[in-house]
């Protein structure tokens, strides 16, 4: 196991280098100028000037191991110093944003905590959901239970976001008037008030999101329980004289879980991919806003940046997924 | 009898505007929102409108305009006139003298050697001023006194008023700025996002792309104001969501940029908890002729540049038929509703240098066949007109847009019933205004037949607009596409109007010499057709006062004199 491991993370090392320069010639290569945002007042040679001040008229592979030295050297050992008070990087250029000029990683810190609240509330609130559901449906084949579970469920895989979004705007901020439409960024829960006020900020985007996933999730646990539910350690389980409670709760779910938590896991680097709708439509600034924010403007370094480091994410879960199935099923070992 | 009237008059005073006797900080907070979140808070680094208007909550130019576009003074005594010696007879200086008494948000004093730093910082070559036009011919600013400052040109300048007017050049803090010059500028992240000015607020906190929160500055010039203690600006969403948290929930005071159709317009004022405001500047969505044949059998390097003249469009006649055939004021409200207005000119304001050329908003549809029939283009077999056995074919592009692609749907319609057979193609904005001189999809290459976009005037005054259309302008292989001058539009008459433009004084003169350009381009050539004269859209709340929307400035230029409407 422990060399399954080992082989997998050295074998990563060549994946994400290839990964991260494809990224990088892709952006590139993209059209569109990071001067495509200003104004048509600015005379062209003034433009000219500011590409140059932005480094972005280097030719694309000096930029590149640029980056990459930026990412793998300048960028950890700031952030040593930062947290020993060191000074190993001298004042070394770090990733700036071709935006708005500041570090991408002071940026990312700063974004990262509103993403992992909102959209990993709205994935814990989703599994939490979708789990109870996904078992009784199964259980209850065919019943009125598991046929409007299904409904919800497809509701939710079929409508869009930006969608089912703005409808819950509609209902709960236009006309109830219960939460706002706006995330507060500057709010610090300090006492019960403003716990509350962060809740209900939290209400709508958390919503939106808790539907889609809870969608995905349901019925991949309905599905993997009524592949279990017929197998014949069910039938002994029963023949034993166990409670239904029991068989189900002990025996089904148990195997039935396998491939459920492999779809959670492989969900989670999602998170930090942030939502890029969702974040959007309600003023979270969590990285999808920053990501879509990066795009339009043509922003590499940002989305460079961001893209590896969801790369980095997917390739790490992955990892962990299959160390879990070791986990969760003596039957598979990679020795 | 004295004592009564001054009585009577300090009455009318108090009822007339109780809010100009509020004291500083007493109205709690004002808070924006943005459908663009902030990137960074120095207009000289920007790239977008959004940036310049917040940073104008704390930075300020020597000078700035009124919403009627008239020059105001702001940190200085009065505005320089050759009346008044603050400019010299041969208009190649100008002087200002900045107000006595005045201080940074730190308390420490304004001099001119902040303005010798701000030049000095924007001009230099290594910085990336986004700005630099603002210096453009100034030759040396130099601090006379402590309080004085003197700009010199290269030549005589007819329009002094570009260094330090206005909010896109601004005064920056020597001290704070000051290892943050040339290549260094950029890496400045922190004086970048909280820069120390001379407005009514100074930067308390700064998200990357989100919000921006600040608190009254302390040392404002005003004892009195201004009324509000703090502001937040949030950014980010979209247009629909930023008018919606203004004019239907009231979570936000003021919305800026809220462009969103004419129908949820309507719906949203119906709420009352607001108004949308219009600020009517020089932007205008237009369509331009290409005066050069971009047929893509032309080998690279000919194909739409002076070489070749347009087989179709160089005829006056097409042209002007093309243009009569639109039905402007459809145009308007379909796309635009209160945010737009028919227009015919370049120029469209200010009222005294625009043109009053309207002739081309009734729709002519008989008069615009008339005339491709008297050109020569008769209507073939299947409707499309043809000359010579070559069909009137045209191909118009704009950038992926929802109004856009409902223009070129009307304008097709339209240009279909008088036979002409058109072809749309929508180009994403940031490769069609991108200017990279490898993809053939900008709209300098131009190929195509016909493009629209809008573009704007800078300021009040149109010189440097006018003069994008003289002959060298022209973008071409030789020039890396580079220039404004998208048509390829070439008249020697123009270009020598253009020259007597930049060296008239006289403001009357200068006036009626831009109507006669603006004239030149539009209705006597028919080579640039205006279609909608662009306001900015905005939303206020019905419980902030004093907002007076202003197209030639930041629109929080009088942010001092908001209040809370009680």
């Amino acid at each position: 196991m422990l060399t399954f491991t080992l082989r997998r993370l050295l074998l990563a090392i060549p994946t994400l280098l290839v990964i991260s320069l494809v990224i990088f010639l892709l952006v590139d290569l993209a059209p569109g100028s990071p001067m495509s945002e200003i104004p048509l007042t600015v005379p062209p040679d003034v433009r000219r000037k500011m590409i140059e001040a932005l480094g972005a008229d280097q030719p694309v592979f000096f930029r590149y191991f640029l980056w990459l030295r930026q990412f793998f050297w300048v960028e950890p050992v700031t952030l040593f110093d930062g947290w020993f008070g060191t000074s190993w990087a001298g004042g070394e250029q770090r990733i700036l944003s071709w935006q708005s000029r500041a570090p991408v990683f002071t940026i990312i810190g700063q974004r990262i905590p509103q993403t992992l609240t909102v959209i990993g509330t709205a994935y814990l609130v989703g599994i939490l959901i979708a789990l109870p559901i996904g078992i009784y449906s199964a259980y209850r084949q065919y019943s009125l239970f598991d046929q409007l579970g299904t409904l919800i469920a497809m509701i939710g895989f079929s409508v869009p976001t930006f969608f089912s979004g703005t409808l819950i705007i509609i209902i709960f901020a236009v006309t109830l008037g219960w939460f706002p439409t706006k995330y507060d960024t500057n709010l610090h829960v300090t006492d019960w008030a403003s716990f509350v006020k962060q809740l209900q900020q939290m209400a709508m985007p958390v919503m939106t999101l808790g539907l889609a996933n809870a969608a995905v999730i349901s019925r991949y646990m309905r599905s993997s329980m009524l592949d279990n539910m017929g197998m014949d350690y069910v039938r002994t389980a029963r023949a034993k004289g166990l409670t239904e409670r029991v068989v189900v709760l002990k025996h089904v779910l148990r195997n039935s879980m396998i491939p459920v938590v492999t779809v959670i896991a492989l969900g989670i680097p999602s998170i930090f991919g942030g939502a890029i709708i969702t974040e959007n439509l309600f003023g979270v600034n969590g990285i999808g806003a920053a990501l879509i924010g990066a795009i339009h403007a043509s922003d590499l370094p940002m989305v460079q940046t961001l893209a590896f480091i969801f790369a980095v994410l997917i390739v790490t879960f992955n990892l962990i997924a299959d160390v879990l199935y070791g986990l969760l099923d003596p039957r598979i070992r990679y020795d | 009898m004295k004592l009564t009237t001054a009585l009577l008059g300090a009455a009318c005073a108090l009822s007339f505007a109780p809010a100009a006797f509020a004291d500083r900080g007493t109205d709690g907070e004002v808070k924006f929102t943005f459908p663009q979140a902030v990137s960074i808070m120095n207009p000289f680094l920007s790239s977008g409108t959004k940036d310049v208007y917040a940073a104008s909550l704390v930075l300020e130019p020597l000078a700035g305009f009124d919403a009627d576009g008239n020059i105001i003074p702001k940190l200085v005594t009065e505005i320089p006139t050759l009346e008044n010696g603050g400019i010299s007879a041969d208009l190649t200086s100008i002087t200002w003298k900045l107000l006595p008494d005045l201080k940074w948000s730190d308390g420490s004093p304004v001099t001119a050697d902040d303005a010798v730093f701000t030049a000095a910082y924007c001009m230099d070559p290594a910085g990336g001023c986004a700005q630099l036009s603002k210096f453009d011919s100034v030759a040396k600013v130099e601090a006379v006194d402590a309080s004085t400052v003197k700009v010199t040109f290269t030549g005589p300048k007819p329009n002094p008023y570009t260094a330090f007017v206005g909010a896109l050049s601004p005064l920056l803090q020597k001290a704070q700025f000051a290892a943050c010059q040339g290549a260094a500028a950029p890496t400045c992240t922190d004086p970048n996002n909280m820069p120390i000015g001379t407005g009514p607020f100074k930067v308390t906190g700064f998200t990357v792309n989100d919000t921006v929160t600040l608190a009254m500055n302390e040392n404002y010039r005003d004892p009195a104001k201004p009324a509000f203690a703090s502001a937040v600006i949030k950014g980010g969403g979209d247009a629909e969501g930023s008018a919606r948290a203004v004019m239907e929930t009231g979570e936000f005071d003021y919305a800026w940029n809220t462009q969103i159709p004419p129908d949820s317009q309507a719906s949203m004022t119906a709420a009352g908890k607001g108004e949308f405001v219009v600020a009517f500047g020089t932007l205008v969505e237009r369509i331009e002729m290409n005066m050069t044949d971009p047929d893509p059998a032309l080998p690279e390097g000919e194909r739409a540049t002076v070489k070749h003249p347009h087989p179709i469009l160089s005829d006056i006649k097409v042209r002007t038929a093309l243009s009569k055939a639109i039905d402007r004021q459809i145009l308007s409200d379909v796309g635009y509703g209160a945010g737009g207005m028919p227009t015919c000119n370049v120029i469209p304001a200010p009222a005294a240098w625009a043109s009053d050329n309207t002739g081309c908003i009734a729709q002519d549809m008989e008069g615009a066949k008339k005339l491709l029939d008297e050109a020569g283009w008769v209507p073939g077999a299947d409707g499309i007109r043809e000359k010579d056995g070559k069909k009137l074919h045209i191909l118009y592009q704009s950038t992926v847009n929802p109004i856009r692609q409902d223009f070129q749907a009307l304008v097709k319609d339209w240009w279909t019933e008088l036979g002409v057979d058109v072809e749309l193609k929508a180009i994403d904005p940031s490769v069609f205004f991108g200017g990279d001189a490898g993809s053939p999809d900008t709209f300098q290459k131009f190929y195509a037949d016909v493009e629209m976009y809008a573009n704007n005037s800078d300021g009040t005054d149109p010189e440097t607009y006018l003069s994008q259309y003289q002959c060298v302008n022209a973008p071409s292989p030789d020039n890396q596409w580079q220039g404004e001058n998208m048509n390829r539009f070439c008249d020697p008459a123009y270009d020598a109007k253009v020259k007597v433009l930049s060296t008239t004084v006289d403001v009357a003169e200068r006036q009626k010499l831009a109507k006669e350009l603006n004239d030149m381009v539009t209705k006597d050539s028919m080579v640039v057709v205006p279609l909608v004269h662009r306001g900015t859209l905005s939303a206020h709340s019905n419980t902030l006062g004093g907002v007076k929307i202003n197209a030639w400035d930041s629109e929080m230029w009088n942010v001092a004199d908001w209040f809370r409407v009680k």
